[in-house]
């Protein structure tokens, strides 16, 4: 028997929030470890579900072609996420850094972080999407501090304030767009809805719709990483625990920028509002050459590899704000391809740096010597990301360079010139770290390899072979996003 | 009826622009704290004022939960806090005090006009409303900008949450989701601002964020 | 006939502010005593004061120039002439037409700025302190009172303190943050203004916190009255100024009868000695504070003034 859309959806939803419950009394770490790994599994069966039944949407939560895929990515994200933190954390309860009371914590909150996620992606109503992405970013600051030395409390502190900031200023702009839709659609929550909304923008007030984007991208934004905003990012990267990391680059910047692009649609629905493709562009491209100068200076090689997702972040902005079928196509793809491929890296880098014991770049070298698998994943995760065939990233950035020559060439110029800079950096750094004699301590590590190699392989799948039913989903949202 | 209900919302909304440029102004903690307790009390008179005039008797409920809450507990046990930490010294600024009044000055001319034009076919009752949240709005993050010292962050930050609340109140019929959430938004924030104070307390008796960051692992 | 009588008013008005303005300030420093528990001076002691100053012989400095002599004059005559344009018992009067806020602001500058220049005519220390000081203090509290009479015309549509006051009468005003923001920038730029506590201490000869004091340390005899006179008749055109623009009630209109005057006057007289009871009160009630911290609380007043101007664009009109 096939469970209704309904069913599937509210399953999405429901199994972590059980899932925090029940973490939140087990004491054993080991059975906290199992159940996320299981909650997580059983999301991505659910999330795939809906894929095949959708539901009808409510004023409250709805399933179209654009979100389906962020959730089936988003699960499948977080369960490979969930098997790489149970081995991760079995080092960090062995070495200490954590206890099993905070490892309760942890795997709650994780539950809790994903069930914000699924209900920010899922979200019909403007203000639920809010609500949803403010419970994200406490869950997250909550788990980056969770190692409680002084540099971890002064990123979690950071990333609060500047988080809240953000939240601040969008919840402003969503208040300006029911304002705007209020004389159009009339009071009450139809004029939150989204699927509402888009059908009646034509006829909203430009002047309001502006002003709410602008906060909008400011507020969003911050979450995104987008560069005058991102000050929190590396640091939050930095020091939280590496699955946190992972999750972060992979997918809560993603979310933030989804919900950005929801507004996006709304504003490109109507015809006098401002082109929101030009402030999209201008931050896409500060962000790209601002973190990929940074990423020279690196002394850290999680910050390292955070800068890197600002460099990420600005490239998909950049390529929405162009817009038209071919660069939102390309976003979209980049916006898939970056989030398997940065996860993988966080992978890797996390069981890195428990098996150096340090984080800082010049005391790890000769990986692929001392760990010939974890190196070589590194290796193959940083050549992935750098953008060089024939993985994945490769084909997005690829086809971002050539539609934006194609209809702005001077436009392409700096987006060349910012991403030959960081495949330099990274190239650099990545020599370093993985060649040339091994560097002491070399603590041997559990490491569990499946979800680093899964997502590498994904990614060069993607490179190679897009398959059509893929392709022609892409084609769907590209249209869909303008 | 309706210039006197203008009046009325008016009245209070500028009044709550006014507080916080007199929060800007105070240098010592607990008279901030106490200022910021104004605040929310007239933030609640203000919604109060509003659900009165819309006839939404929901956001009575705003009203009465940014009164006890926001204006009561909040600042209580911030006070606590500040009592316990033993930090009830002067507030080091960034940039003067006379500056950054100027600035805020400016902040609630640019929002003024900012909206303004922008909120043209509003009635006045929802203009003058949302310029004078947006202008609540920035003044909040010009508290949180020129302020090092956690407390005085929260407060800013708090401020500026109000501004919210006022804006999502003139909006005419706006759900109430909203406002439940905001409220409820702010108590986790205060839970993990409270875990954040407690935890920096044990770590190096400061709350002092220019302290903090001498333990970033690397400067830029 | 009617002229005459035009006339004959305003001259009331005139000679009224010049009469009553030292009672105000006895009754002051009366109540203030009082609240001390002190006896005080009897309230008549101001005349005395200046009836003797009159009558003593004037030292001059060997270095004084002539505008040290002519400065007490001029500044008396602008402040006289500024009190007497601001409406008191009456609106409407004859010369009301120039009874014009910013022509009020002018006069108060023109007899602040002879001031400042016979305190540094002698070449003396204190006299030099004294005019810096109040040129400090003043270079903040003359925009915030323009900033307040920017305010008040642009809300009643003129600068005319008689149109004002009718304005304020009437039932177009409403409840409005602006005018109370006014109401506490005119306050304290009053304080400001009239050296009182907490920005100046008009009671003391204490060289580190003198103001006004070090600055007509220099002058005796008539010179001194005219100067003293002056300061009774400014704090007369303060308080004057705030009752015509915050209680205008019990105002005789232009051509009321004698009788419509007569009640002006009293309920003039009235809202003075309330003036006196509020600042003899509050100074009593306050201490001085640093003269560093002085550009902060009349820099509060600059703010006000400049947020009643900002919050009267957001107006029911909209």
């Amino acid at each position: 028997m096939m469970p209704s859309g309904e069913t599937a959806m509210a399953a999405v939803l429901i199994i972590p929030a059980i899932a925090t419950l029940l973490l939140a009394v087990i004491s054993s770490y080991q059975a906290g470890a199992t159940i996320n790994v299981v909650a997580t599994a059983l999301t991505l069966c659910a999330s795939s579900l809906l894929v095949a039944v959708r539901p009808a949407p409510t004023l409250y939560l709805h399933v179209d072609d654009f979100n389906i895929f962020l959730v089936v990515l988003n699960t499948f994200v977080a369960f490979t996420t969930s098997v790489f933190s149970a081995s991760y954390i079995a080092h960090e309860l062995s070495t200490g850094r954590l206890t099993p009371g905070y490892l309760r914590f942890y795997h709650a909150m994780y539950q809790v972080l994903m069930l914000a996620m699924n209900v920010a992606l899922l979200a019909n109503n403007i203000g639920l999407m809010w609500v949803a992405i403010e419970l994200a970013t406490l869950t997250t600051v909550l788990m980056v501090g969770i190692y409680r030395t002084p540099a971890a409390l002064e990123a979690a502190w950071k990333y609060f304030i500047l988080g809240s900031v953000g939240i601040a200023l969008a919840l402003f702009g969503t208040i300006l767009v029911y304002l705007a839709a209020r004389p159009t659609m009339g009071q009450g929550m139809e004029s939150m809805a989204w699927t509402l909304l888009v059908s009646h923008a034509a006829s909203f007030d430009p002047a309001l719709l502006n002003l709410a984007f602008v906060f909008l991208l400011l507020g969003y934004g911050t979450k995104v990483g987008l560069a005058p905003l991102h000050a929190w990012l590396p640091d939050a990267h930095a020091e939280g625990p590496t699955p946190i990391s992972a999750v972060l680059s992979g997918l809560l910047l993603n979310v933030a920028l989804y919900v950005l692009l929801r507004f996006k649609i709304l504003l490109t629905a109507n015809a006098a509002a401002l082109a929101p493709g030009a402030l999209m562009i201008g931050m896409g491209l500060v962000s790209l050459i601002f973190a990929a100068l940074m990423l020279y200076r690196r002394r850290d090689i999680k910050r390292m590899f955070a800068y890197s997702s600002i460099e990420h972040m600005g490239i998909i902005t950049f390529a929405f704000g162009m817009g038209g079928p071919l660069a939102s196509f390309a976003g979209l793809f980049h916006m898939t391809m970056h989030s398997l491929t940065k996860s993988a890296i966080f992978f890797a880098v996390g069981h890195v740096s428990q098996a150096k014991g340090t984080q800082k770049i010049a005391d790890i070298r000769g990986l692929t010597e001392s760990h010939p698998i974890l190196g070589w994943g590194l290796v193959l995760g940083v050549i992935a990301i750098a953008g060089m065939p024939p993985f994945g990233i490769f084909m997005s950035e690829f086809l971002i360079i050539s539609s934006t020559f194609a209809r702005e060439p001077l436009l392409a110029i700096p987006l060349v010139l910012g991403l030959l800079i960081g495949i330099g950096a990274l190239v650099l750094r990545m020599q370093g770290l993985a060649f040339g004699p091994a560097s002491q301590p070399n603590t041997p590590v559990e490491a569990s390899y499946v979800p680093l190699f899964a997502h590498l392989a994904l990614v060069f799948a993607a490179g190679v072979f897009l398959p059509d039913a893929l392709v022609s989903w892409f084609r769907t949202v590209a249209t869909m996003i303008g | 009826m309706h210039g006197l209900a203008f009046d009325v919302a008016h009245l209070l909304s500028g009044s709550l622009v006014l507080i916080s440029l007199m929060l800007l102004y105070q240098d010592r903690l607990y008279s901030l704290l106490n200022i910021f307790a104004f605040h929310a009390v007239f933030l609640a008179f203000a919604v109060a004022w509003q659900a009165f005039i819309q006839g939404a008797p929901h956001l009575y409920v705003t009203a009465a939960i940014a009164l006890a809450f926001k204006g009561i507990v909040i600042p209580v046990s911030l006070h606590r806090m500040v009592q316990r930490l033993g930090i009830h010294r002067q507030i080091e600024t960034v940039v003067g005090i006379g500056p950054t009044m100027l600035f805020g000055i400016c902040l609630v001319a640019l929002s003024i006009m900012v909206m303004l034009p922008v909120t043209e076919q509003a009635d006045a009752l929802t203009q003058e409303d949302l310029a004078f949240a947006l202008s609540v709005v920035l003044l909040g993050l010009l508290m949180m900008v020129t302020r090092r010292n956690a407390v005085s962050q929260i407060v800013g930050f708090m401020s500026l949450e109000n501004g919210l609340i006022l804006a999502a109140a003139g909006a005419k019929g706006m759900p109430l989701v909203v406002e439940i959430s905001i409220a409820f938004s702010v108590l986790i924030a205060l839970i993990v601002i409270g875990i954040f104070l407690f935890r920096i307390r044990e770590r190096f008796d400061t709350v002092d964020v220019q302290v903090l960051d001498r333990f970033r692992g690397e400067q830029p | 006939m009617a002229v005459i009588a035009d006339w004959l008013v305003q001259g009331m008005q005139m000679a009224l502010v010049l009469i009553v303005a030292p009672l105000l300030t006895g009754l002051v420093r009366k109540i203030k005593a009082r609240l001390l528990r002190r006896q005080g001076p009897s309230l008549l002691q101001p005349y005395r004061d200046l009836h003797r100053l009159l009558r003593k012989e004037v030292v001059l400095a060997d270095n004084a120039s002539w505008l040290f002599r002519i400065a007490p004059y001029v500044v008396f005559t602008a402040i006289w002439v500024a009190a007497a344009l601001v409406p008191t018992f009456a609106t409407g009067l004859l010369f009301s037409w120039s009874a014009d806020l910013i022509a009020i602001v002018a006069l108060l500058g023109t007899a602040r700025f002879f001031l400042a220049l016979a305190g540094l005519d002698v070449g003396t220390s204190f006299g030099g302190i004294g005019s810096s000081r109040e040129m400090m203090i003043a270079s903040v509290a003359e925009p915030a009172l323009l900033m307040a009479a920017f305010t008040l015309s642009l809300l009643a549509g003129t600068t005319q303190l008689s149109a004002i006051a009718n304005f304020m009468l009437s039932q177009h005003v409403g409840l409005r943050i602006s005018l109370g923001l006014v109401f506490v920038a005119l306050l304290i730029a009053a304080l400001a203004e009239n050296a009182r506590i907490p920005v100046d201490n008009p009671a003391t000869h204490l060289e580190l916190t003198m103001v006004h004091e070090a600055m007509v340390l220099e002058y005796s005899g008539r010179h001194l009255a005219m100067i003293e006179g002056a300061a009774f008749v400014k704090l007369l055109l303060y308080a004057s100024l705030m009752a015509c623009v915050f209680a205008p009630f019990g105002m005789a209109a232009a051509g009321d009868g004698p009788l419509a005057y007569l009640a002006g006057i009293a309920a003039y007289l009235v809202k003075l000695l309330l003036a006196a009871v509020v600042l003899a009160v509050f100074e009593t009630s306050i201490a001085k504070m640093r003269v560093f911290r002085l550009p902060e609380f009349i820099g509060t007043a600059l703010m006000l003034g400049l947020l009643g101007t900002l919050l009267l664009f957001v107006t029911r009109s909209l």
